[in-house]
């Protein structure tokens, strides 16, 4: 569904920020994508929907080459993509409801948008799809109202409400609490289950990582490092992807914590 | 204890100095002071002038007890009124104006073209001092509020568009980002993703350019551009010291309830 062909970035500094990146995501796979902070894992999402260009090299979404694209066609084909932001960005000073319209942008004209006349199919999408997060009652809250969980929530709601085939999604969970860090990853994961949508969703929890995905791919220095079911992610692997540390201690205390909360949930 | 920490250890610490080099601190320091004393004592006051003078100011300052409102009461009616249609008409175009040259002149959503030539407008705009315009554009449409009017539309666009492009280069990249990663068009990208974070400094900014266009207005009366200035000038030129006490008193009242209301206004749109 996905497929990334020799893919680079060289930034203007000369950073080689992604060094021919191949990668095949079929459709409903959900993808972690961890590695050291610098990996490039955040250009590599980005290079896929095209907020950073690619130097060079091909990102297929189904038969389309997205990296060929001009403006218009590349507009369309981002409506097939939706995304989901570290720290969550979503326009502060608008509503939760218009954070979440503002995902069927390319879908209607200028003028419906900008008087705030959205197709009533998209808002009844966007009171489903706010119910389904638990924050139907926050619909008119202005989006600096809410809490970290609540905004992340309004984020995936603005994703999916394009009605997309794929989820980018940067650190979800880079700025809230252990909890609610789950519940944000088990609500993507679920969502995507649902709709059969394939994800890659970077990260930098490994454990965390573990308990949700099918699949995790290591990149360092901008390059693909191991890609793997999580259980094969072994101290060792981990050492190759991050560099030498105490694998043993962290992962196995991680582990032993989520048990104790199941059995407590 | 390692090595370089023992040697840091009950050692006073200081932040470093901005300029490292003593003697060019000092220098620089010293200069600077020289320079102070310098200028100071270049300035040439003839005292028996001031003491002369002094009478003068007395009575200009003590008709402020007795301002005349009365007897040149249409004069003053009238320059007030074009004031205020000058200020309103000026604010309105010149705000409107500056919202597009703003958006180019951001760096961070213009195409470089287009924000050469948007700052350039706003550096020909700010360049030229109102006073200088107005003389320009009264030697073209003659006395009267259309040439004031133009002056302060002209340097509303400079003062607006400027503070605007510097509050959208300083804005939160990743809430434009998410909308144009929704597919959206360029139109509902700005609406979207920008404009919600430049509204209050918008709206602000304009309150307060209102407010100065107002005293602006006052004061280009005075090379011929019409409003309360002029009426303030021929008061000024027949002695009227009463009359002009009325009509500057009239001014910072207007002046100082545009400043309450924008505070008011500026202070509910965060």
């Amino acid at each position: 569904m996905l497929r990334l062909v020799e893919l680079d970035k060289t930034y203007p500094t000369g950073d080689k920020a992604l060094k021919s990146v191949d990668l095949e995501v079929p459709q409903g796979q959900v993808l972690a994508l961890i590695g050291p902070s610098g990996a490039g894992k955040s250009t590599l999402i980005r290079c896929i929907n095209r907020l950073v260009e690619p130097t060079s090299g091909s990102v297929f979404l189904g038969d389309v080459d997205l990296t060929k694209l001009g403006s218009g066609a590349l507009r369309r084909e981002r409506r097939r993509m939706g995304m989901i932001f570290q720290e969550y960005a979503l326009v502060e000073r608008l509503t939760v409801m218009e954070n979440v319209l503002s995902g069927r942008l390319g879908y209607v004209g200028f003028w419906r948008s900008f008087t705030r006349r959205f197709p009533q199919s998209d808002v009844d999408e966007a009171f489903r799809l706010l119910d389904r997060v638990g924050l139907l009652e926050m619909a008119d809250k202005r989006a600096d109202e809410l809490s970290g969980g609540q905004r992340q929530r309004v984020g995936i709601c603005r994703a999916l409400i394009q009605n997309p085939a794929l989820l980018l999604v940067d650190e979800p969970t880079a700025s809230l609490d252990p909890k609610t860090s789950r519940q944000i990853m088990r609500l993507i994961c679920e969502l995507c289950a649902e709709r059969d949508l394939a994800a890659i969703i970077n990260i930098h929890d490994v454990a965390l990582a573990q308990m949700f995905v099918q699949r995790v791919v290591g990149l360092r220095f901008g390059a693909i490092e191991f890609d793997g079911p999580p259980d094969a992610l072994t101290p060792d692997v981990l050492t190759r992807i991050y560099g030498e540390e105490d694998w043993e201690a962290t992962i196995e205390k991680v582990e032993g914590e989520d048990e104790d909360e199941m059995v407590t949930a | 204890m390692s090595a370089a920490l023992q040697e840091r250890v009950g050692q006073r610490w200081r932040k470093p100095p901005f300029i490292k080099r003593d003697w060019l601190r000092w220098v620089l320091v010293g200069g600077a002071f020289l320079y102070l004393v310098a200028a100071i004592a270049s300035i040439e006051v003839n005292w028996s002038r001031v003491y002369e003078g002094l009478d003068r100011g007395v009575a200009f300052i003590a008709s402020f007890t007795s301002p005349d409102f009365t007897s040149r009461a249409t004069d003053i009616w009238e320059g007030m009124l074009e004031s205020l249609i000058m200020t309103v008409a000026s604010s309105v175009v010149g705000i409107l104006i500056s919202i597009p040259i703003g958006l180019g002149a951001a760096r961070n959503i213009a195409p470089l073209p287009v924000y050469v030539i948007c700052r350039g407008i706003v550096a020909v705009s700010r360049a030229l001092q109102e006073i200088i315009v107005a003389i320009l554009l009264v030697a073209i449409f003659g006395f009267g509020p259309l040439a004031g009017f133009l002056t302060l539309s002209f340097a509303t666009i400079g003062f607006l568009s400027k503070l605007l492009a510097e509050d959208i280069e300083s804005m939160d990249k990743s809430q434009a980002e998410a909308i144009r990663s929704t597919g959206s068009r360029w139109m509902q990208w700005i609406n979207y993703g920008v404009q919600p974070q430049f509204m209050p400094r918008l709206i602000g900014l304009s309150m307060y350019r209102i407010d100065i266009n107002f005293r602006e207005s006052a004061i280009l009366g005075l090379v011929g551009a019409g409003g309360i200035g002029a009426t303030l000038n021929t008061a000024f030129d027949r002695y009227e010291f009463d009359t002009a006490a009325a009509i500057l008193i009239l001014i910072i009242g207007t002046v100082m309830f545009l400043e309450y209301v924008s505070g008011l206004i500026r202070a509910r749109v965060q």
